[in-house]
Parts: C-alpha cells; sequence; structure tokens
C-alpha cells in the first residue's frame, strides 16, 4: 500500500512539478506576492498587472539559478 | 465560429499534436518490437482510463468549484506547464540543450524492448505497459489542457473537437510514414504553445486570486480579454531576449546541434 502511495505521489510530483521544480516555485511565489499586493490595498487594475509581471520576473530568476555557474566540490 | 473559439481550437489542436506525435513514437516502438496486439491493447486500455479520467475531473471541476477558484486552480496548472514547456525551448534554441529527436527516443525505446526478452504470455506485459504508460502520460496533458481551455472559454466541445482533429491527423501520418514522426517541427510546436499556455494561464491564474476576496470575486484586468494579447506579446519578447541573451557562443556548432536540415530549421534565430 505504502509502495503505491508513493508511486501515485511520484507520478503525480513528475506530471505537475515536471523536471524542475523551480519554476512551480516561481509560479506559486510570484502568486503569493500579487495576492499580498492586494491585501496591502494596491488598486486592481495595477495589481493585475503587476501580478503579470511578477511571474515573468520569477521565470527568470528560476532561469537564472538553474544556469548559474555551480562552484566544483572536492 | 468566432476568433476567441478558433484561437481555442488552435490551441488545443497544436498541443494535442505535439503530445500524440510523443505517444505516437512510444507505441509504434512497442508495435514493432513487442507486437502490435500488446501495444494496441496498451493504447486502447490507456484511452478508456482518460476518458473515464476526464468525465470524472470535467464533472467535478465544472459543478463543485466557484468560477474564480476554477481560474486560479487552472491558471496555475496552465501557468507551470506553459513555462515549463518555454524553459525547454529557450535551453534548446540557445544551444544548451539537444533538440527533441523523436528518432532518438524511438531508438531507444526499441533498444529497451529488445533488452527487456520474451514474452511467455499470450499478451506482452513489457509492451503494454510501456504503450499503456506512454499514451496515458502524454494524453493526460492533453486532457488538461482540453478541460482547462474549455471550462475557461466556456465551450467545452470546441477544444474537444480541436485535440480529436489532432488525434486523427497523427494517427494518419503515423500509418503513413510507419516510421517516428521526425517530420513535424515539434520544438517549434512546443514553443508556440508554451507561449499561449503561459499567457492563457498568466491571465486566468491571476483573475482567481479573486476568490481571496469579499465575495469571491475575479479580479478583473484592465482591457479585459486582450490582456491575454498583451501578455502574449510581453512572453515572445522576453523569450526572444533570453535566447539572445543564453545563447552560447558555440551554438552556431555544438555537439548537440541537428545536422538534419528540418531540425535545424527548428533553432531560432
Amino acid at each position: 500500500m505504502i509502495k503505491f502511495l508513493k508511486a501515485f505521489g511520484q507520478f503525480w510530483y513528475d506530471f505537475i512539478i515536471g523536471d524542475d521544480w523551480k519554476i512551480a516555485v516561481s509560479v506559486i511565489l510570484a502568486l503569493a506576492a500579487t495576492l499580498g499586493l492586494y491585501k496591502a490595498g494596491v488598486p486592481e487594475p495595477a495589481v493585475t498587472v503587476i501580478g503579470g509581471v511578477l511571474v515573468l520576473i520569477a521565470f527568470v530568476i528560476a532561469l537564472v539559478i538553474d544556469i548559474r555557474p555551480r562552484s566544483k566540490k572536492g | 465560429m468566432n476568433a476567441v473559439t478558433w484561437s481555442l481550437v488552435l490551441a488545443v489542436f497544436v498541443a494535442c499534436i505535439v503530445e500524440m506525435v510523443e505517444a505516437t513514437t512510444i507505441v509504434m516502438a512497442m508495435g514493432f518490437t513487442r507486437g502490435w496486439k500488446s501495444a494496441i491493447a496498451g493504447t486502447v486500455v490507456a484511452l478508456v482510463a482518460l476518458s473515464i479520467f476526464t468525465a470524472l475531473a470535467g464533472y467535478a471541476l465544472a459543478n463543485w468549484l466557484p468560477e474564480a477558484a476554477l481560474q486560479l486552480v487552472i491558471g496555475t496548472l496552465l501557468l507551470i506547464f506553459g513555462l515549463q514547456w518555454l524553459r525547454k525551448a529557450i535551453y534548446r534554441s540557445s544551444g544548451r540543450k539537444a533538440l527533441h529527436d523523436e528518432e532518438k527516443i524511438y531508438q531507444e525505446e526499441v533498444a529497451a524492448a529488445k533488452a527487456a526478452g520474451e514474452s511467455k504470455s499470450g499478451i506482452d506485459m513489457f509492451g503494454f505497459m510501456v504503450s499503456f504508460k506512454g499514451v496515458f502520460l502524454e494524453g493526460l496533458e492533453v486532457v488538461f489542457i482540453v478541460l482547462t481551455f474549455g471550462l475557461s472559454a466556456d465551450n467545452i466541445p470546441a477544444a474537444a473537437y480541436g485535440a480529436a482533429a489532432a488525434v486523427v491527423l497523427v494517427l494518419i501520418l503515423g500509418i503513413i510514414a510507419r516510421k517516428p514522426l521526425s517530420m513535424i517541427p515539434e520544438n517549434t510546436l512546443k514553443f508556440g504553445v508554451g507561449l499561449l499556455l503561459t499567457s492563457f494561464g498568466i491571465f486566468w491564474s491571476i483573475e482567481g486570486l479573486g476568490i481571496f476576496r469579499d465575495g469571491s470575486h475575479s479580479l478583473e484586468f484592465p482591457g479585459a480579454d486582450l490582456a491575454i494579447l498583451y501578455f502574449l506579446a510581453l512572453v515572445i519578447v522576453l523569450c526572444w531576449a533570453l535566447i539572445k541573451i543564453l545563447r552560447k557562443p558555440s551554438a552556431s556548432a555544438p555537439p548537440t546541434a541537428p545536422t538534419d536540415p528540418a531540425q535545424a530549421e527548428e533553432v531560432v534565430r
């Protein structure tokens, strides 16, 4: 049963998160920041546009983290 | 049909072609090496499972979730899928990742099938399971796209027709070619679908944030649906800039550079 649940969870993780978890995290963070702006009282039309731009900025940051040169260990 | 419906059908059609090409490659590899009986059986069972899943998920999404929550859930999923596709497309176009190569995937599947050994039973379980998994996984992505585009545009039949047309087209091409469909510019198509999924995903996910306000009404973009277009333009410009910036100096002749002219045209210049 545990094996089945693990496989089930792995399947949905692979399907939704894919091979780069940073993309999913960047989307969630950008949407959370957009909601924060709205709750802070920023006017609705501005929030929607800023939110879209935030999503794209978060995507670029995820790519930059992905391709940055990694320091060699050992 | 109006322009919105046509663009919906076109988006689903192109997305479905990409996924179908990948599924067809796997099924063909199994059919030619493990036998068509098990490959077709795996495909049919996967299609039945997909149909049941689509009916259940579609009913649940359409009837149980308020509109803003639906927009938030499906918009976020589309956004994650779209940005994943764009990430790969940008890496491929800038020479940082090998182009998606159906011929190579086909050869890998054939090698795995040959290494799996002979089957003793009537239905070859290896061919059945690999075909089932390939069709189900690729099909599930199409199901999500059909459901999300269809529900948001309030036109699931149009989305389903777009997907069905793509299935029929790829099946006909597969039967005629009897080999992996590497002639389809899959990387270019994926880039286009990634752009659409991202633009629609931004629009719906942010509108769906309205679920957290009093009354749970969707947020409104300036210009309403027109926002999809100006975000599409913004995403295109961003991708173009990222490809230019990330292009490796050796991208003109990298080890993974395509030698086939049909693939070479897919590298964005």
